[in-house]
């Protein structure tokens, strides 16, 4: 099959089989930075947002997002420009072997989105789809909130 | 707050960036050209002899390349377990067999043009088993009678007691004074067993290994792995390849913590790779990571104190059974480490025994995990102190501040008993653990919460406390060592076997150096783990990294401002002693002068007397200075469903001077973390016939950010002087408190004693109503 996928503001054309699931379309055409970590919807390292909404790309069937707008970590901020939750995972320690970090800021880059000061309890729950075994999710939470801060303050997106 | 600029400061982690925009790359995002995909066929059943495959039918599949198995592959005695040289774990495993000894051992292999293609073949290839009897109890294991699983042909390349025949895949004994009399002087003696479960390390990124040939025709392999040059070494031993030929890369890592010290799939890509001489890809699938990688050893511990009514320990025993599964990695050194990490905690017995056995047996295979047999054993040490101190009715806080081994002592366990050999004497040069305990004590509200058990409705609270001690590397054995230039602008290259694995040590032994040259972290570029461009390194465990390597780069940056000082000290027309570094420049405090280090580099790359400043350095340390740890639970049983709530969790680490603070803090946070979800959560299910059935994320729990509790850590700074700016390790100690923990918090609350993890709830409900609480 054959779809036109915009991802990360970039219009794509893709070439799959029927039963592809997003996750593999999106590693096989560079977009590595979507993370394989249990292939079960359970661990949360391959979350995208599809049109605005964060969901893990393991469980979704490419055929059924054509046409859909992606957004992976890297369509959030890069390298030269990082977002302000990128910046906050950094300053707080919140990366340690950093596989699930692009799944932990696509949760909080939502989250934040659509709640710009969410208490310890909604971010503990806007996290609770994503696995991290480094960090003990310490100074991921507080990275959430570092950047619930700064975007507070106004600081730029 | 101390004298340093760089140490002790909580800088950056110099990956994080790259890793929090996606842009670092973890070795499945490597891209190879054409490569084949290679997917495994394991064994259903828990033991059986393999007396026959066929794969012709799998072989005319169109897209098969190939079927690897015991008919064509050449069989190599070694171990998967990558630790030094000669390996102190048996040499029991070869790639293929024709036995397999658990349900999940590896049957064959089929190299095919694409993932899907392979895993279809897998399932048409036909084996003819003979089925065995399984032996699935450790306790059974050394019986007449029972089940063997390997062969007299097994041997361990160093000598010491193996008895595959007996199914005994190590074992260790050690004793000083004289049992009888301890028993003689005991007023009282508590004997009980503590069982410590199988347990998976849930790295989140699944084990993968790629290889090719480069331009060269030389072998490259990139593979996560906590080990590179072992994995180089036991690559070039299994497929009789030459060493030079090999190349292993490190890239970044998602987490390993054992895990992948495993060198289990880097042969099988390389296999593929030599034979068809195209590159190979092996990503594990979750469920494959739960079944046949690797797990924590369990662990039986029984222990016997003999108890004076003023509180000694006249005679301590312990007896330990480690189940090490169908294969022996580790079984020797975790075994040892059950005893050598926790008894010297300790130090005041005098009459003291230990024998510990690893048996094997038809079921997941062991191996390295984080804490590396003390996990096990402090839970057991643990709750054996709160069952004395309870029936002296004193308080267990003052009463291991008491008998824990201090600054300036030793132990007789340091010297008796090692990683699988004897071990190295030293003594305690830096302990800090009754601050660790004091402030701990007084963040979970100790002296106000225990004994009181709190109560609303059905719900009671209580407060439990563990200590542990770990170690800093293995002295005399491990090795580590570092290479360094400069560069025009005054920054540096450092070169390091050292292995990151998600710890920060890139970022911690850079620390080191900038340290050292009194330049600015952005001034170090870092290479790490790569077998052909860094120098060796053992690798990421044993909590080796900050204390030896560490010691390594120190030494390292030490000789390169030995040479930038002779150098700035003649342009500068100076006396080289009256110079220091600082801020990026050679300063001569006598004459006032000073040289920026660009200058300095430029003088010695172009201007006169050309050299290239740089210098290597190698370390070994003489002994292995424990850090020290004590943590405190404080928890809610539901007496109605059992249920246990963790409401706050402390730890107070001594761990020397903390190189990065935040980067220490992280390492004891996830420690912790991950050894609650072991107590409370984590475990692993068995069919009747050895399969185990919860073999992925949906039933094999671990926490997320929902499920955490009100946590603090304190780093309490010590000065350690053999370490490098007195740092020791920091990596492991901390998951060895939350299960003693926990079970003394729980048995504060509702006075239950819990032998056996995880604690579920209708364990902890048994537990209750088997003892009349409810």
């Amino acid at each position: 099959m054959e779809g036109v996928f915009t991802v990360n503001r970039k219009n794509r054309k893709f070439t799959f089989t029927p039963d592809e699931r997003l996750l593999f379309t999106l590693r096989e055409n560079g977009y590595t930075e979507v993370k394989t970590g249990c292939q079960e919807g359970e661990c949360g390292a391959c979350l995208i947002l599809l049109d605005d909404k964060p969901v893990n790309s393991c469980q979704v069937l490419t055929a059924s997002a054509i046409g859909k707008n992606i957004k992976t970590v890297k369509g959030i901020g890069d390298l030269h420009s990082p977002h302000i939750v990128q910046r906050a995972f950094v300053e707080t320690g919140a990366v340690q072997c950093g596989f699930c970090t692009p799944g932990m800021i696509i949760a909080t880059y939502a989250l934040l989105r659509d709640n710009p000061d969410p208490s310890e309890e909604e971010i503990k729950n806007a996290l609770d789809g994503n696995l991290c075994r480094c960090t003990g999710y310490v100074k991921i939470i507080e990275a959430v909130q570092l950047a619930a801060e700064r975007i507070k303050n106004g600081e730029l997106e | 707050m101390n004298k340093y600029t760089i140490i002790g400061k909580s800088k950056e982690k110099i990956d994080s960036l790259s890793l929090a925009t996606g842009c670092s790359r973890f070795v499945e995002d490597f891209e190879v050209k054409n490569p084949l995909y290679l997917a495994f066929l394991y064994s259903p059943h828990a033991h059986a002899e393999i007396l026959d495959i066929d794969d012709q039918d799998v072989r005319n599949i169109t897209g098969v390349l190939d079927v690897f198995h015991y008919q064509n592959v050449k069989p190599v005695l070694h171990t998967t377990a990558g630790q030094g040289f000669p390996e102190p774990s048996p040499y029991d495993t070869v790639l293929f067999d024709k036995k397999v000894r658990y349900v999940g051992d590896r049957v064959a292999v089929v190299a095919a043009e694409s993932l899907a293609i392979a895993a279809d073949a897998t399932k048409l290839i036909k084996v003819d088993y003979k089925i065995l009897e399984p032996l699935f109890d450790p306790e059974k294991a050394m019986q007449k009678g029972a089940p063997i699983l390997h062969g007299k042909e097994r041997y361990t390349p160093i000598p010491v007691k193996y008895e595959p025949e007996h199914n005994l895949a190590a074992e260790v004994e050690i004793g000083f004074g004289n049992m009888k009399n301890g028993e003689a002087e005991a007023d009282f003696i508590i004997d009980e067993t503590y069982h410590a479960h199988y347990g998976s390390h849930c790295a989140i990124e699944p084990h993968a290994a790629l290889s090719f040939f480069d331009e060269m025709g030389r072998l490259v392999i990139i593979c996560t792995t906590q080990v590179p040059f072992h994995v180089r070494r036991i690559v070039s031993r299994v497929l009789e390849y030459p060493l030079a030929k090999i190349r292993v890369i490190k890239p970044r890592i998602g987490g390993g913590f054992g895990s992948k010290q495993e060198v289990f799939l880097e042969p099988v890509a390389a296999l593929a790779t030599i034979r068809h001489k195209r590159p190979a890809k092996i990503v594990l699938s979750r469920k494959e990571v739960f079944q046949s990688s690797r797990t924590r050893h369990p662990i039986r511990v029984r222990l016997r104190t003999g108890v004076k009514s003023n509180g000694e320990i006249t005679f301590l025993e312990m007896d330990s059974l480690l189940n090490s599964g169908a294969y022996g990695t580790h079984a020797l050194t975790v075994l040892s480490n059950n005893g050598a990490k926790v008894l010297p905690l300790f130090n005041k017995i005098k009459n003291l025994h230990f024998i510990g056995r690893s048996v094997y047996t038809n079921l997941p295979v062991g191996g390295a995990y984080r804490g590396y047999g003390a996990t096990q054993g402090y839970f057991a040490l643990n709750q054996q102190l709160d069952i004395i101190t309870r029936k002296l009715d004193i308080d267990l806080l003052d009463y291991i501040k008491k008998n824990h081994i201090r600054e300036g002592e030793t132990s007789q366990v340091f010297k008796a008993l090692g990683e699988g050999t004897e071990g190295v004497i030293q003594h305690i040069n830096s302990c800090k653990l009754d601050e660790c305990i004091d402030l701990g004590a007084k963040e979970i509200g100790w002296y106000e919460k225990r004994d009181q058990r709190l109560s609303d409705g059905d719900k009671v609270r209580g407060v439990g406390v563990s200590v542990a001690m770990q170690g800093s590397g293995i002295p005399l054995v491990d090795m580590a060592a570092a290479y360094m230039k400069m560069n025009d602008d005054g920054s540096f290259n450092l070169d390091i076997g050292a292995t990151d694995i998600g710890t920060g040590s890139d970022t911690v032994l850079a620390q080191i150096a900038a340290e050292v040259l009194g330049v600015s972290l952005n001034k170090m570029i870092v290479l790490s783990s790569d077998t052909d461009r860094t120098p060796f390194d053992v690798g990421a465990y044993a909590s080796s990294t900050t204390y030896i390597s560490g010691a390594a780069v120190k030494k390292c940056a030490e000789k390169i401002k030995e040479q930038i000082l002779s150098v700035a000290a003649k342009i500068l027309k100076s006396e080289k002693n009256e110079l220091y570094l600082a801020e990026g420049k050679v300063i001569d405090s006598k004459q006032n002068t000073e040289l920026g280090l660009a200058e300095v580099a430029i003088h010695s790359l172009y201007t006169k007397d050309q050299f290239q400043i740089q210098a290597n350095a190698s370390h070994v340390a003489e002994q292995s200075p424990p850090p020290f740890i004590a943590q405190f639970a404080e928890v809610e049983v539901d007496k109605k469903t059992g249920k246990v709530r963790i409401i706050k969790f402390v730890s107070a680490v001594d761990c020397g001077q903390a190189i990065n603070p935040k980067l220490a803090e992280g390492q004891i946070e996830g420690a912790a973390v991950n050894g609650i979800c072991y107590a409370l959560i984590e475990q692993y299910k068995f069919s009747s016939s050895g399969n185990l059935l919860n073999k992925s994320f949906r039933d094999y729990k671990i926490w997320t950010a929902a499920d955490l509790p009100e946590f603090k850590t304190f780093i309490v700074e010590s000065h350690e002087k053999s370490g490098p700016f007195g740092a020791k390790s920091v990596g492991e100690i901390g998951i060895n408190g939350p299960m003693p923990a926990i079970a003394n918090a729980i048995y504060d609350a509702v006075g239950i004693r819990l032998f056996e993890a995880p604690f579920t709830p209708e364990k902890v409900y048994r537990e209750m109503k088997r003892a009349g609480k409810v």
